[in-house]
């Protein structure tokens, strides 16, 4: 998991009350039919960001990209981008520009023509267009396959040039529609750190929208994870997934153990957790009071557990299991653990050490442990 | 090196001649199939016109006569123990001759006419049928088929009434004229039946669904999802369907005007029942050649000369669609 923070705390405007957002989407609503695609969603972008919609398919982030972009119209609500109302402005007439998922380059043009589509659009002198064009296939590295039609270009190359004519424009704003879901593994992780690289040269604001997590994680400045039509939290990628807001981004981002209860006990800046389906209880930080009797959920995440062959005292929370599973995954191991009450535990061990006995085998009986301020604490 | 022999040439040419003679006896053998599959189609169109074409074309170079048949032929097997091939050029003397003085031209008159005449109503043809093939192309595919067969309806009556049909119409105490002098849009009858007019109208009805059909079939394949680009590129939608609709349903456009244009040269019964004594085209003087004055030869001169005049833009067309086409250019 990548958890690249790219950008120093002062140059996180959204930290700043005073800073201008740059792009402003208001209680936008979008129903088709009886189905909310977007459902009331609200969100500010700062100027530079590099900004994405991360959600599961049907959850409303490709329409909210859509709606930027011109292409469809919201039920009600109002987008602002650097001060104008653009809510009903058609897509020709936006200060936007998007790159579509699968790309849709102009098939009877020649990447030099295709990059130049909406410069000839803007009636820009011939000069100009040439020395734009010449820019964008630089930046790109395309300069040798300028006079290739899309058909006669692997995916990655479309790919760069359908970066390359969205940004000829140069946009004040621009959409990425899963940019690097046409590409196999290698190139999309190679890609991810290229994108990075560009809109930093160019300091375009960047919105894309993804169903990968790790991608969203990697490239963002933000991110806002939908579900069925909001926006359910707003972060960077580290404190999504260090501080869940709930349990769907919990989930989402990341893997993470689910451990349900109650709240039994009040103490000093931390509650005691009646956990179901374990036999002792848990202490958890908690800066606010919780009355007794609250249903609350632990959330840790593999890599916070600690494992050990002997019940370990000191520890304020620990649980016993059997391994049941075991993925040897090169950098990491993931364990398995069956609680004696039937409740699965995921373990994340590191091999830090190439000649490193085998940690634990199958049928092993360990225990695992965490301290109270491993974890987050869920409500409802 | 060998020092060169003719015999080692020889040698080696007869066993590359046998070995690609034995290679190409091997492919018919496992391909029998597939011999079968092209050998059908070639059959067919060998018999039924490769052959009356070639017929046609000995008529070309042969005489007149007054005989049954009503030409000579091109073998002859003389008194004086000569065995003669005559070839009568005449007729395509005829042919370049009338031609080289415009003003008392009657083929050459015949041809432009024809050409002219099929040009502007494949035009015409292509005007209206565009939007037709367009608008039937964006319907829901609920849509699609029934709106097809509405276009294809009416090869379903006789051409030949619907031809007479538009005389109905366009006559002067006709439909249309009785119409437009009800509303009080006109005082006088508009002269419209045997006129150019008449002949475009009846050209541009018989074929339209020839048009619509390939713009429907290449129009359906457009992703909408290019247009969106455009617009977000800055097209206004006029622009956006100038700049890449229409340039991609070229090979529709294309397609179409062949399939209008080709037969709309040789057309003989449209101008013949709706056309004035002006609208002289090929398919008329090809007609009153074989029938009126029983000039085979001169005749099937023409109708050769005529397929040139179809065969050199059908060569073009196929070119640029090879052109075109991504999978001849892989």
């Amino acid at each position: 998991m990548a958890q690249a923070s790219r950008r120093p705390a002062a140059l996180e405007p959204w930290q700043d009350a005073n800073a201008r957002p740059f792009l402003r989407i208001q209680n936008i609503t979008k129903t088709f039919g009886n189905t909310y695609a977007v459902d009331d969603v609200s969100c500010d972008v700062y100027q530079g960001e590099f900004f994405s919609l991360l959600g599961g398919s049907g959850c409303g982030k490709s329409t909210l990209l859509r709606i930027l972009a011109g292409l469809e119209t919201p039920n009600s609500g109002r987008i602002l981008i650097d001060g104008v109302d653009v809510t009903n402005m058609p897509p020709y007439e936006r200060p936007v520009n998007m790159m579509f998922q699968s790309y849709a380059l102009f098939p009877h043009m020649t990447v030099e023509q295709n990059i130049a589509f909406g410069l000839k659009q803007d009636r820009m002198p011939k000069a100009q267009v040439a020395e734009r064009v010449d820019a964008m296939l630089e930046l790109v590295k395309m300069r040798e396959l300028r006079a290739r039609r899309p058909d006669q270009l692997s995916g990655g190359q479309r790919q760069r040039v359908a970066l390359a004519r969205s940004l000829a424009k140069q946009p004040k704003l621009l959409l990425l529609d899963e940019p690097l879901g046409a590409l196999d593994k290698k190139l999309r992780e190679h890609t991810q750190f290229e994108l990075m690289t560009i809109q930093e040269r160019v300091g375009t604001t960047f919105i894309t929208v993804t169903h990968d997590q790790e991608e969203a994680m990697t490239m963002s400045t933000r991110v806002a994870v939908m579900d069925a039509g909001r926006i359910v939290q707003v972060n960077t990628p580290a404190n999504l997934y260090e501080f869940p807001a709930n349990r769907f981004v919990a989930e989402f981002i990341g893997s993470v153990n689910i451990i349900e209860g109650r709240v039994i006990e009040q103490l000093d800046g931390e509650v005691r957790i009646q956990a179901d389906g374990f036999e002792n209880s848990f202490v958890m930080d908690h800066l606010d009071p919780l009355p007794l009797g609250t249903s609350v959920a632990v959330a840790i995440r593999p890599e916070k557990l600690s494992v050990h062959d002997e019940r370990p005292v000191e520890r304020p929370n620990w649980v016993q299991g059997k391994v049941v599973d075991i993925a040897y995954l090169g950098d990491v191991s993931i364990y398995h653990l069956l609680t004696p009450l039937g409740r699965t535990v995921r373990v994340q061990i590191t091999h830090e050490q190439r000649y490193e006995r085998p940690h634990y085998r199958w049928e092993d009986e360990v225990f695992v442990s965490w301290d109270s301020e491993d974890g987050v604490l869920l409500l409802g | 090196m060998q020092p060169f022999s003719w015999a080692q040439l020889w040698f080696d040419v007869f066993r590359r001649m046998f070995a690609w003679l034995g290679s190409w006896r091997r492919e018919i053998h496992h391909q029998r199939g597939r011999a079968i599959v092209v050998g059908l189609p070639l059959f067919w169109l060998g018999l039924f016109f490769l052959a009356p074409l070639l017929i046609l074309l000995k008529i070309s170079f042969a005489e007149a006569s007054y005989e049954q048949p009503p030409f000579t032929s091109l073998l002859s097997w003389g008194e004086d123990q000569i065995f003669s091939l005559r070839f009568n050029l005449a007729n395509y003397a005829t042919l370049i001759a009338d031609c080289s003085d415009p003003a008392t031209s009657l083929y050459c008159y015949a041809y432009v006419n024809s050409l002219k005449t099929a040009a502007i109503s494949t035009l015409l043809a292509l005007l209206v049928g565009y939007p037709i093939a367009y608008g039937i192309a964006r319907s829901s595919p609920k849509w699609r088929l029934p709106l097809l067969l509405l276009v294809v309806l009416p090869f379903w009556t006789s051409s030949l009434l619907r031809t007479y049909a538009w005389i109905g119409i366009l006559k002067g105490n006709g439909l249309l004229n009785n119409t437009l002098m009800a509303l009080g849009l006109i005082q006088e009858p508009l002269e419209i039946l045997h006129t150019d007019i008449a002949v475009y109208i009846g050209i541009v009805y018989a074929y339209l669904p020839f048009m619509v059909l390939p713009l429907v079939a290449n129009l359906v394949k457009l992703d909408p999802l290019l247009l969106e680009a455009a617009a977000d590129l800055g097209c206004r939608p006029i622009a956006a369907f100038f700049r890449v609709t229409l340039p991609l349903s070229m090979p529709g456009v294309i397609a179409g005007s062949m399939l209008v244009f080709i037969p709309a040269v040789g057309e003989f019964v449209i101008p013949e029942l709706l056309g004035g004594p002006d609208s002289l085209m090929i398919g008329r003087v090809l007609w009153s050649e074989f029938f009126t004055n029983t000039d085979w030869p001169l005749a099937s001169a023409i109708a050769v000369a005529l397929l040139m005049l179809i065969v050199v833009p059908t060569l073009i067309f196929e070119y640029v669609q090879s052109r075109n086409s991504p999978e001849v250019r892989r």
